[in-house]
């Protein structure tokens, strides 16, 4: 017997706008509306609440994915699609910790999402290598082309924060640094 | 890197139209550099989507940090869940209190002699072989045994002391002898003596643990064979208020004691005894069990520690049971039992000294 949830959510539009303009009020109504539902499902399930925190921080990986990259098309309700990858998520798990042979109870309708959550796989793996590489490259580098290339920060900032005497010589150690990067980062994905 | 410079330029749209323009020239005239630029920005958006990425994972973590995640448990779970989810998180403490409970428990049950009580109630049957205590024996019994041998000097009675002693009697006239197993289990060497003090060694050809039968033979080359045997062996049980009696060695000398059968049932219910209410004591253990008419109906094996006067006798029939199992070839020649009673009509005083010579002594080293 589940109990139905009853909670306010944003509009499915609001949710696509928010997400294309980084809104942080935005994702946090959609973890607000949508988080209790996946506890439930996870947590039935034989997972624990911090499981269910992950396959749904997920979930919201991959809705952020494929909403940035354009081709999300509002075919289902947001909730549905959520559902589903988390669904299809937990299945996976389960199977890895062969608690569970493939069944699970289900309390939402769900769409086929498997062709998602491959896209999302793959995109996990370069996640990581890159924060492998990131770990391997070391301090000051690391910083450096984060602060340039992820913060957006201007030359001129990081030279001031590294102390270095002109803005060439860190350009300099900028473009070492990536040198170096993608050496870490192509070589591990061999 | 001054290359790196114009292609990063490039991409963030640092360059003027013109250097735009011509830098885009270039590109479409030169794969390598075209390939340089798609790379270059792929491995770019590669770091960016890392960095985005990573900003909306920290951001779900501080929106998940204000969830009170038990409340939302609460409200989505069912109860019967609830309690299964807190079973699973504190089982292990549970499990941690009730093994110390268990523990407590049981370490008090120790240190209060719970347990030596329960093994008393337990052993409350007690078996009727005797310890012949070596300190009391060392000086006088040696003394004692030297005397004998100087008196007769072709009696080989051992010189030390018997560690156990039970008695046993005649099965027939030629030398096999029965007691108990537990007289002689464990057994380095089995002497039996007679009433005349005449010690003959003996071999345990059989045992049968499980009715706590032993059957002898003597082997001493000493032995001469016996009259035939004065009592036969009932085969069938015996009633309730049937006068009995035995003979034993609980002492050195031969014990007469009388008593009638009890019950039809020994220790704690066992049916291949009789309880007999007879006194009997260390050393009995072995002996025979007669009925008025000088049948052999059972052999003493031990007396309850709580029941007053309550001994415990191995059935006949029993008796014969086990007999009747020996291997062939344990036996030299087929063991025959006495049929003829010659004691029926006699009076106790005279059973009493016809019996005298087939039983005997075990002692045990």
């Amino acid at each position: 017997m589940s109990r139905e949830i009853k909670r306010s959510e944003p509009t499915d539009s609001e949710v696509i706008l928010g997400i294309l303009n980084g809104s942080k009020d935005v994702l946090e109504r959609l973890y607000k509306a949508y988080f209790p539902m996946i506890l439930q499902l996870v947590v039935m399930n034989n997972g624990t609440e911090d499981e269910a925190k992950d396959v749904f921080q997920e979930s919201v990986i991959v809705l952020y994915d494929k909403v940035q990259s354009g081709n999300f098309e509002l075919s289902s309700k947001l909730k549905t699609f959520i559902y589903s990858v988390c669904r299809r998520l937990w299945l996976k798990r389960l199977t890895y910790k062969s608690r569970n042979s493939g069944s699970i109870q289900d309390y939402e309708e769900t769409l086929p999402v498997e062709e998602d959550i491959e896209q999302h796989e793959e995109k996990d793996r370069l996640f990581k290598q890159m924060e492998t590489a990131l770990v391997h490259l070391g301090e000051p580098c690391r910083t450096i082309i984060e602060d340039y290339y992820i913060n957006n920060k201007s030359m001129q900032e990081i030279c001031v924060k590294f102390g270095y005497t002109n803005a060439d010589n860190a350009k300099n150690q900028k473009y070492k640094c990536l040198q170096r990067l993608k050496k870490i980062f192509f070589s591990d994905s061999k | 890197m001054e290359l790196t410079e114009q292609i990063e330029a490039y991409l963030r749209g640092e360059m003027t139209a013109e250097e735009s323009a011509a830098f885009e020239r270039m590109r479409a005239s030169d794969p390598v550099l075209d390939q340089r630029v798609v790379a270059h920005e792929s491995f770019i958006r590669q770091i960016k989507t890392y960095g985005e990425r990573r900003k909306l994972v920290s951001e779900m973590n501080a929106i998940h940090e204000q969830l009170d995640v038990n409340a939302l448990k609460a409200e989505v779970l069912p109860v019967s869940t609830m309690v299964r989810i807190l079973w699973n998180k504190y089982r292990i403490n549970a499990a941690v209190a009730a093994s110390v409970a268990v523990l407590a428990v049981f370490a008090t049950l120790f240190s209060t002699g719970f347990f030596a009580k329960t093994s008393a109630i337990a052993s409350d049957n007690i078996a009727l072989r005797r310890e012949m205590s070596r300190e009391i024996n060392t000086k006088v019994q040696r003394s004692q045994n030297e005397i004998l041998k100087n008196i007769k000097a072709n009696t080989k009675a051992p010189v030390d002391p018997a560690i156990f002693g039970g008695t046993g009697f005649a099965l027939t006239a030629d030398g096999y002898v029965v007691t108990n197993y537990h007289v002689v289990k464990d057994a380095d060497s089995v002497y039996i003596q007679n009433t005349d003090g005449e010690s003959y060694r003996a071999a345990t050809i059989y045992s049968y643990p499980a009715y706590d039968i032993a059957v002898l033979k003597i082997t001493d080359p000493a032995f001469k064979t016996l009259k035939p045997l004065p009592y036969t062996f009932k085969k069938t049980t015996s009633d309730l208020g049937e006068d009995v009696f035995t003979y034993g060695f609980p002492k050195d000398e031969l014990v007469f004691s009388k008593g009638y059968l009890s019950s039809r049932t020994g220790h704690s219910g066992d049916t291949t005894e009789y309880q007999v209410d007879i006194s009997v004591n260390p050393g009995n253990s072995g002996g025979p069990l007669l009925d008025g008419k000088g049948n052999i109906i059972g052999v003493i094996k031990g007396k309850s520690s709580r029941t007053e006067g309550a001994s415990f006798a191995i059935k006949s029939g029993y008796l014969l049971e086990a007999i009747a199992s020996i291997p062939k070839d344990s036996l030299g020649e087929k063991l025959v039992l006495n049929r003829k009673n010659t004691l029926s009509n006699l009076s106790r005083k005279d059973q009493i000294k016809k019996i005298e010579d087939y039983i005997y002594m075990v002692k045990v080293y």
